[in-house]
């Protein structure tokens, strides 16, 4: 035996130990902590202590199922989806309602997933892009995006097709858009209006002409 | 995010005396601004009142002849109301030039109220800032400042309000009612609803603590032509470097508010008279006793230019 390996050994060794200790240590912290502080702070301190552990229980229903779970008040919408039911078509880009990758439907309507909290959605209706199409039996969208080539990495592509079919139906209802030159007037569907009302839908590869080629051919758009 | 407990009001006065006897609650409705906020640490409620089951989502006629715009109404719904765009359509327009459709979708009329600032000293929590954490002085002051307040800042802070609804609203005399915690309701008309920084720009409005926003109300429409121009880096999903909100009559009077100017949707009706005479005069009303920094100074000459082709705009 080397000097070297007898030192790997115990070098080893004495870094389980003291593993064991920092876990030990974090363990008691919060006793030690309120043990050394006034009456108040040690309550608040115990108070916020159970808050963390506090968990919630939420029925969501995503793509037709039903699902019961306990989760921490603080999962978002997008951490419940992708880390809890495994539904991970659904992504996350800027956590921060920016770029759009997080879209899903909610009760018909396009959210940003990442800025609503899962027990906020108990009773309502998501579709994700799990939800829209499989691959034997694609959304007209999803057959659209591959025909139009509309992704390089694929990355926002849930996200731009959740939103795009959700936008489509506003577009429909006929509601105006910034773009909309007469605001009571019939809306026409056109290039100009689909750019503006995806713009919550940021492509980093700048695949942007292709997925409005794909739209188009759903809206039924001559370009 | 700072760990939260969590409860989902029943009626309006549940939720106002809820938050008045819970330490740090918040409401929560669209979640847009709050959570965002709460990921960075810069809101930190300790309890959150999710306000969604109210039911505060209609939009009613007044007797009076305008409208009623319950809390809870998405601002993508209000954009599109046929009443909205056929009488109010300068906060139809407003509202289409704010965030992207899925946040319109999610945000509502009160929340959109209370955003907070944009001022990035404010979100970056590694800077001073008097708003966040009062006492800590001002970033943005001597800072990178060209997205930054031209009137009605104070040494405190210099941070713009970057709602365009609520600078429609302003134009409009809309009127804000409320619950408070007591149970008894108000109505704060538009005017007295925000705050200039003064020496507390932690406090953006007049609400008090607990105190709930229940609706929206809209007079009477005044007619004219309804105009929001928006100035900004991009086209489309970007906050005003300013912006302007008009209403035209067919004699060249009228009334018009700014946004990204100050911090509070800014209107002197004063300066109003001066509208018939022209961009220039207007703007010099608007905009008496402006401070600028060499950032932001190009606000002003942009604010004249802007009316100016709201002015011929209204003109058709």
């Amino acid at each position: 035996m080397t000097d070297f390996d007898s030192n790997r050994r115990q070098l080893l060794k004495g870094a389980a130990v003291a593993a064991g200790g920092a876990v030990a240590a974090s363990r008691l912290a919060p006793e030690a902590q309120a043990a050394a502080q006034p009456a108040s702070a040690a309550t608040s301190a115990a108070t916020a202590a159970t808050a963390a552990t506090a968990t919630i229980s939420v029925r969501l229903r995503v793509n037709g199922a039903e699902h019961q779970l306990m989760v921490d008040p603080r999962t978002t919408l997008l951490d419940a989806l992708r880390e809890r039911l495994h539904l991970t078509g659904t992504k996350k880009g800027c956590d921060q309602g920016q770029c759009g990758a997080c879209t899903v439907i909610v009760d018909g309507r396009r959210s940003t997933s990442c800025l609503t909290l899962a027990v906020m959605q108990e009773g309502h209706d998501i579709t994700t892009i799990e939800g829209l199409g499989t691959p034997n039996n694609l959304h007209p969208m999803q057959a659209a995006f591959i025909k139009h080539d509309g992704y390089q990495c694929g990355f926002c592509t849930p996200g731009q097709i959740c939103s795009a079919v959700a936008m489509l139906d506003e577009v429909k209802k006929g509601g105006p858009s910034h773009v909309t030159a007469d605001i009571n007037a019939v809306l026409q569907p056109t290039d100009a209006e689909f750019r503006e009302r995806m713009s919550g839908n940021l492509c980093r590869c700048g695949a942007y002409s292709n997925i409005q080629a794909a739209i188009a051919e759903v809206a039924g758009v001559r370009r | 995010m700072k760990s939260f407990t969590y409860e989902r009001a029943a009626t309006p006065a549940d939720a106002a005396a809820a938050a008045a006897r819970i330490p740090g609650a918040r409401f929560v409705a669209g979640g847009t601004n709050l959570l965002d906020l709460m990921k960075l640490q810069i809101e930190t409620p300790s309890h959150l009142i999710d306000v969604n089951d109210l039911a505060l989502d209609r939009i009613d006629a007044t007797p009076d002849g305008g409208l009623r715009l319950g809390a809870l109404v998405r601002n993508a719904d209000l954009a599109v109301d046929v009443r909205v765009r056929r009488d109010y359509g300068v906060l139809t327009r407003a509202l289409l030039s704010g965030a992207s459709g899925q946040l319109r979708n999610q945000a509502t009329t009160a929340g959109n109220l209370l955003q907070r600032t944009r001022c990035p000293y404010f979100y970056d929590t590694n800077q001073p800032c008097n708003k966040r954490r009062p006492g800590s002085g001002c970033g943005a002051i001597g800072g990178f400042s060209r997205l930054h307040a031209i009137v009605g800042q104070s040494d405190a802070c210099i941070a713009t309000h970057p709602s365009d609804m609520a600078v429609a609203m302003r134009l409009l005399d809309a009127q804000v009612e409320t619950i408070r915690p007591n149970g008894t309701s108000r109505i704060i008309p538009i005017a007295d609803f925000y705050r200039l920084p003064g020496t507390t720009p932690n406090i953006d409005t007049n609400l008090e603590a607990g105190e709930l926003i229940t609706a929206v109300t809209l007079p009477r429409p005044v007619g004219g032509v309804h105009i929001y121009r928006k100035v900004r880096a991009r086209a489309s999903y970007a906050f005003a470097l300013v912006s302007v909100a008009a209403i035209v009559q067919r004699d060249g009077t009228g009334r018009v508010a700014l946004g990204g100017v100050a911090h509070k949707p800014w209107r002197v009706e004063a300066a109003e008279r001066d509208m018939p005479r022209g961009a220039q005069a207007l703007a010099a009303g608007l905009l008496a006793g402006a401070r600028t920094t060499p950032d932001n100074a190009f606000k002003v000459p942009l604010v004249e230019r802007t009316l100016a082709a709201v002015i011929a705009d209204a003109k058709g």
